[in-house]
């Protein structure tokens, strides 16, 4: 379980007599054991801020982050690094490295000889289904779909127990992306990896997540339930709008056209179709 | 032609010591102008002074220069080591600059991913940073080798022997070929190190699809 407890974090204002800049206050909540939990929330919530800190790329102001129990204060955060996986929004792959480097850098540098390395390799593009002569392309030579497939397979590479993903889909066009979605839940299924998952696209926070947790500004959280509940049962006016539930934006409404059919229009007055009897 | 053929012994010598004086000099120059192009790029506020100020090395007149070193460095005036620091200082004023364009063109989501994956901080300038600056630091490499090379020459004024030895003995004894062939052999040089340093680039930089 990876648990966040009175989180807060500060960055000193952009002038030194500005006042410092609040990205979380005083936020906890827990992560459990192989699910997928995502962070939802529009830009600027702190969501990103919050996955950084359980790798120890952003230090928490105050309060502390835990993994099973253990404060990662304590911990070397290079070491730390090569244990958890980490997906960024464009793949983030080293361009003067191939496919198959890239997939083999966490191994390496936990020590996995060549052999052992390409074995993790082979394994790792056959469970992201990407061809195995992918092996020596080098990243521009991708399509951002390819791309982020081999920053999954790298990320996973030398089985992490835990999976940060940041808006990891969020670059590629939306067919590639449900693909992708499927196949990150058949890994998560598979291979039981905790994941920490950050999207700003509530159809996938919805998709992904056996838990989310929406986030007003500076970390606050707005409500952590199942997806289920949230849609069920949101807590407030914030999720309700979040979700896309409120009333007034999703009411259609009806107008009879020129040539007396009758077409149904969305809050905007847009086209959403014709109304046909049965 | 006969001339060649009859100092040919004199012409391997001349070149033999313009290779010994400037490829020493363009190594030294590179592993200089690496720290201090790394730092002009860590250090933002500091960048301006250290790059322009390395750059102004260029300015020192060379003649000058040649016979203040043996000052400093105590060693005889016609010792090949005053030439050697002479254009390794021009080396880093032409380099300085584009270490730190290399460096700096390195993306910040590129940097992120490496720190993310676990490399320590010396493991990922030596494997990703520093490859990745590669090619830039190359073209200024390029740059420098022509330039040391040319520059070479000016030590035989002062009687250093480099390929600049056939120009000065042939205007002294009036040999026009001994002059025509310096000239000629000191361009060829140049060319040379060039195709090697753009071989050697395709070599250690697949990634790259071309090395311009």
């Amino acid at each position: 379980m990876i648990s966040f407890e009175s989180v807060t974090k500060t960055y000193p204002g952009p002038r030194r007599s500005a006042a410092d800049v609040v990205a979380v206050h005083d936020t906890s909540f827990n992560v459990d054991t192989g699910t997928i939990t995502v962070l939802a929330g529009s830009s600027g919530c702190g969501k990103t801020t919050l996955l950084r800190m359980v790798n120890r790329m952003v230090a928490p102001t105050s309060g502390r982050v835990q993994i099973n129990g253990d404060d990662i204060a304590h911990m070397n955060p290079v070491q730390l690094r090569r244990k958890i996986g980490y997906v960024m929004q464009h793949a983030g792959l080293l361009p003067h490295k191939t496919v198959a480097e890239n997939i083999a850098v966490v191994p390496r540098l936990n020590g996995a000889t060549r052999a052992e390395a390409k074995r993790s390799v082979d394994r790792m593009l056959e469970m992201v289904e990407l061809s195995a002569d992918m092996a020596d392309r080098y990243p521009a030579e991708l399509s951002g779909g390819q791309a982020q497939r081999v920053g999954v397979a790298r990320a996973l590479a030398d089985e992490p127990r835990i999976l940060l993903m940041d808006e990891p889909f969020g670059a590629v066009d939306p067919l590639v992306r449900t693909g992708l979605q499927q196949q990150l839940i058949d890994i998560q299924h598979e291979l039981g990896t905790t994941m920490l998952f950050v999207t700003h696209d509530m159809s996938e926070a919805l998709r992904l997540g056996h838990e989310i947790i929406l986030l007003a500004k500076q970390g606050r959280i707005m409500q952590q339930d199942s997806p289920t509940r949230l849609v069920e049962q949101p807590a407030n006016a914030f999720v309700e709008n979040f979700l896309g539930l409120n009333a007034a934006e999703k009411a259609l409404r009806t107008r009879t056209t020129a040539d007396g059919r009758t077409m149904v229009v969305d809050a905007h007055g847009r086209p959403a179709g014709f109304l046909e009897q049965a | 032609m006969n001339w060649v053929t009859n100092n040919l012994e004199t012409i391997l010598s001349a070149l033999g010591w313009h290779v010994a004086l400037s490829v020493p000099a363009i190594v030294a120059a590179l592993l200089c102008a690496i720290p201090l192009g790394w730092l002009a790029h860590r250090l933002p506020r500091y960048s301006g002074p250290i790059i322009t100020g390395s750059g102004l090395l260029f300015a020192i007149p060379s003649l000058p220069l040649l016979i203040l070193l043996p000052v400093i460095t105590g060693a005889g005036m016609r010792d090949g080591i005053n030439v050697v620091i002479a254009l390794t200082l021009y080396g880093i004023a032409l380099l300085v600059r584009s270490v730190a364009d290399g460096f700096n063109s390195i993306s910040s989501e590129t940097r992120l991913a490496a720190t993310a994956l676990g490399y320590s901080g010396g493991r990922r300038f030596l494997t990703v940073e520093l490859p990745l600056a590669a090619p830039i630091i190359l073209t200024g490499l390029r740059v420098v080798t022509a330039s040391t090379i040319a520059l070479c020459t000016v030590g035989a004024v002062l009687g250093i022997p480099s390929l600049g030895t056939l120009f000065t003995d042939g205007f002294q004894r009036q040999i026009l070929a001994e002059i025509i062939t310096g000239i000629v052999l000191t361009l060829g040089l140049a060319g040379l190190f060039d195709g090697l340093l753009v071989v050697l680039g395709k070599m250690l930089m697949p990634w790259q699809k071309q090395v311009a």
